[in-house]
């Protein structure tokens, strides 16, 4: 019965609906199959690595010298269930973390900015290109003092630390996907003779979003760096994460010291996780990652 | 460097094609006003000193099919992108309105951002159609096609040869009266090369357009023209022209007629000479 259904089926138009539902159900399939690939191995790798570093506090160092490594649960107790340290904690983050976004998004706007006038004018594109790279090539730790010694340490010169080490990959890669829409694109915009705007709004730009994602998912890591660096450096003003770690660690607060590191990684993870999404929702329904079409 | 190009049609040729918008122009209206596109001494050297073209000249008219076959690398595709202003020519005259070309080009050139909808809109938007109009018109073509149902899939989800009928679709649109094709089903496999010739076929009967087509395959240059053009190798020139005496509409099964098969193998000698 299901053999004159299929072929009437195939006489018509379109040969191609079934297979696309076929692999609609394929996908579906290893979509489940490929969470429980990426979930269970890292979660038995920190189980081990948890195993190790109590193997480490409680197997390796004397009980004098425990502070160098408390276990895990003196961390939990001390670093995320004793109130007023946790306060103390979540503080600190959330200063850098202003710090952070706001350093990003003038990096964002910046960066953006520049990219999209090199990519209109190749002389523009000579004369900056050299000082971005240079820029980029700066040791941001040989920099802080001087930012510190123009603008003091107040959340503007924070916020200078994190544009400066946040703003290179944003120009890079917005030039790089300015640029790399295809040239037979081009002859279909010159043909129909649209306009510099046009070109930039309707091909170069969205050809970029790709591109671009990839630098902000970049440079948002490096901004909560720049943020953390410069709040440790300058070591006064407003305490962000950065103070707080000096402190921990001169006062051999090793619980503290261990918990203020996890939620700054956290912080990093998150933003990280957050520019992923958000790709995934802006361009992830046409761009395939770079891996193959599903032809 | 001289390159002019007109850019009004007579006005008898663009109240036909408002008239009929993707029907078939009555038999009594005499299209061949003028030609549509014609070459006349097209010389072509790039600066590299390249000679790719030598002395070209032949025209196009509304309602004939023109097909240039010739070895790789002869200047095939140099033609219409100077046909169609890409390229300027290093001598000659080129006569063409350029304001609504349709160039289907070697790769289909969808924005993988805007959707098989979106992206047959695309031409009308440049041309600043107003959204009413380039809806219908995209709608009328993307039926034409047969890609109906597809309107709002990416192109990353459509196999090489819906690719190439968003592309057509796409051209479609703007009602070109002079259609180039650069060898635009080179990379779809034979079966489908075959439908898509046919589909090109039923387009050109109804739409009458001016249509030059540049392709590798002798069988696919005979079976789609009017007039089939050799060309040698580089400089390019043309060596010999065959008119293909094949009534409209035609059938797929043309290419398996005695006659079709005699044409071809002329062609294909005359191809042979052409590479020396």
């Amino acid at each position: 019965m299901s053999m004159p259904d299929t072929s009437s089926h195939d006489s018509q138009v379109p040969d191609m609906t079934e297979p696309l539902a076929a692999a609609d159900k394929l996908r579906k399939q290893s979509v489940q199959r490929g969470v429980a690939a990426t979930v269970v191995p890292p979660i038995f790798f920190g189980v081990l690595l948890v195993g190790v570093w109590y193997l480490v506090s409680y197997g390796i160092l004397e009980e004098r010298q425990r502070f160098l490594l408390e276990p895990p649960h003196a961390v939990l107790t001390e670093g995320f269930l004793n109130g007023a340290n946790l306060a103390e904690i979540l503080g600190g983050l959330w200063s850098s973390t202003k710090v952070a976004l706001i350093g990003l998004s003038v990096s964002i706007v910046l960066g953006m900015s520049l990219a999209v006038a090199m990519s209109q004018t190749k002389l523009i594109e000579r004369a900056v290109f050299p000082y971005a790279v240079t820029l980029q090539a700066i040791p941001i730790l040989a920099i802080v003092p001087l930012i510190q010694f123009w603008f003091g340490t107040g959340q503007f010169s924070r916020v200078i630390v994190c544009v400066i080490i946040s703003l290179f990959p944003i120009i890079v890669n917005t030039l790089f996907g300015l640029q790399s829409a295809e040239r037979g694109h081009h002859d279909l915009f010159t043909l129909h003779h649209a306009s510099r705007w046009t070109r930039l709004t309707k091909l170069t730009f969205p050809a970029a979003t790709p591109a671009i994602f990839a630098g902000l998912r970049i440079s948002a890591g490096l901004s909560v760096i720049g943020a953390i660096v410069g709040d440790f450096f300058f070591g006064r003003g407003e305490v962000g994460i950065g103070q707080l770690l000096q402190k921990y660690a001169n006062r051999l607060l090793g619980e503290q010291l261990l918990a203020a590191i996890v939620m700054s990684s956290a912080l990093g993870v998150g933003v990280f996780l957050f520019f992923g999404w958000l790709q995934n929702r802006a361009i992830g329904k046409w761009y395939d990652g770079g891996g193959g079409a599903p032809t | 460097m001289s390159l002019w190009s007109t850019f009004s049609l007579p006005n008898g040729l663009t109240t036909v094609r408002a008239v009929t918008k993707f029907g078939r122009p009555s038999d009594e209206e005499d299209l061949r006003v003028a030609a549509a596109l014609s070459f006349r001494d097209i010389s072509m050297t790039f600066p590299d000193g390249t000679e790719a073209l030598r002395d070209v000249s032949f025209s196009v008219d509304r309602g004939e099919f023109v097909t240039i076959v010739g070895p790789s690398g002869c200047g095939k595709s140099t033609l219409l992108k100077i046909a169609s202003g890409l390229l300027a020519n290093t001598g000659g005259t080129v006569e063409v309105d350029r304001e609504r070309i349709g160039y289907v080009f070697q790769d289909a050139t969808l924005l993988p951002w805007r959707t098989v909808q979106q992206n047959v809109e695309l031409l009308c938007e440049l041309h600043g159609f107003d959204p009413a109009d380039r809806r219908r018109l995209a709608t009328d073509a993307i039926e034409l096609v047969g890609l109906r149902g597809f309107e709002n899939h990416y192109p990353k989800s459509l196999s090489g040869g819906m690719k190439m009928r968003v592309s057509l679709a796409r051209t479609l649109t703007l009602e070109p009266p002079v259609f180039l094709f650069d060898e635009p089903f080179g990379a779809v496999d034979e079966i489908t090369r075959a439908r898509l010739n046919e589909e090109t076929l039923n387009l050109f009967e109804r739409e009458q357009f001016a249509g030059l087509f540049i392709t590798h395959s002798i069988s696919e240059a005979v079976f789609l023209s009017t007039r089939v053009h050799v060309m040698s190798a580089r400089p390019g020139r043309l060596v010999a022209t065959y008119e293909i005496p094949f009534e409209y509409p035609r059938k797929p099964e043309l290419r398996f007629d005695p006659e079709f098969a005699r044409i071809s193998g002329e062609v294909a000698a005359s191809l042979e000479g052409a590479h020396t």
